[in-house]
């Protein structure tokens, strides 16, 4: 397996959905390629950065509908 | 948020065009579909401009809604297409190529770059008050039709399936721009979080 068909293969490894002689050979490559496998750590690293990215700002505006919107919405809704 | 208890009802109610039914409509859901524009748009005014939009929309299409999924489900495909129409508007130039984020290779298929540890964990990282917002600039660098899928799928968690269906893609173009997205955003952050990059 070279890197750019490890780079490919990466979200599917996570997923746990390579085929099996797949997943074999991209835990070789793992083993064997130290580039690889800090390129696999910084993917792991930013999905868990991303998922928790808006984690400040949705604490401050909490998922309330403010109630001004609320009535323009109602207001302007075709009779 | 409180789900009525038998949407069946609910719909029924709204098809009737009854009106406590649609303040129902606006105030169980409204929140969240905010929360979702919110995130898309960057800008609170345009977020809440998305969810009344959209909500007109689903007013007018309401006899065409089958049922067969959530309302939830329903609003929220609603609602990112009107982010999206709405992000489209405003877009003065056709979108960027992501290609220059993502990583190079040579002939034998080895990586252009050299990458270094990143030797502080994300979890340690999201201690810091900065971090966070690195994340969100890193984010808004994606072309859009990557950001959105990347939003949709990592932070609002929405399934392959609801992403695919919301934005008319098939679920394997979902699975690759959103592996293409989390390469760019990889590349972004690790100016930050892994520099010492050498190629």
């Amino acid at each position: 397996m070279t890197c750019r068909e490890f780079a490919d293969f990466i979200a599917d490894y996570l997923t746990g959905e390579l085929p099996p002689a797949v997943h074999a050979a991209f835990e070789h490559h793992l083993d064997v390629c130290i580039n690889c496998r800090r390129y696999l750590k910084s993917y792991e690293e930013t999905i868990t950065l991303g998922r928790r990215a808006f984690e400040d700002e949705d604490a401050l505006l909490p998922a309330v509908i403010p109630e001004e919107l609320v009535q323009a919405i109602l207001a302007s809704r075709p009779r | 948020m409180v789900v009525p208890a038998d949407e069946s009802t609910l719909l029924a109610a709204l098809r009737s065009r009854d009106e406590q039914a649609f303040a129902t409509l606006v105030r169980t859901y409204g929140g969240r579909l905010l929360t979702v524009a919110r995130h898309l748009m960057r800008d609170e005014a345009d977020a809440q401009d998305v969810v009344q939009s959209a909500y007109l929309n689903a007013f007018r299409a309401v006899d065409q809604f089958s049922g067969a999924s959530q309302i939830s489900t329903w609003l929220h495909s609603i609602v990112v297409n009107t982010a999206l129409m709405k992000l489209r508007a405003k877009r003065r130039r056709p979108e960027e190529s992501i290609d220059a984020l993502l990583p190079a290779f040579l002939e034998d298929g080895h990586h252009v770059e050299q990458f270094s540890e990143w030797n502080t964990p994300a979890d340690a990282l999201l201690e810091r008050q900065e971090t966070r917002r690195a994340v969100r600039t890193g984010i808004d660098q994606l072309p859009e039709s990557y950001r959105v899928v990347l939003i949709l799928r990592d932070i609002e968690e929405r399934s392959t399936q609801e992403v695919a269906d919301a934005l008319g893609l098939t679920p394997n173009a979902v699975k690759v721009r959103l592996h293409r997205a989390r390469q760019a955003l990889s590349a972004v952050l690790r100016k930050t979080f892994a520099p010492g990059v050498t190629s």
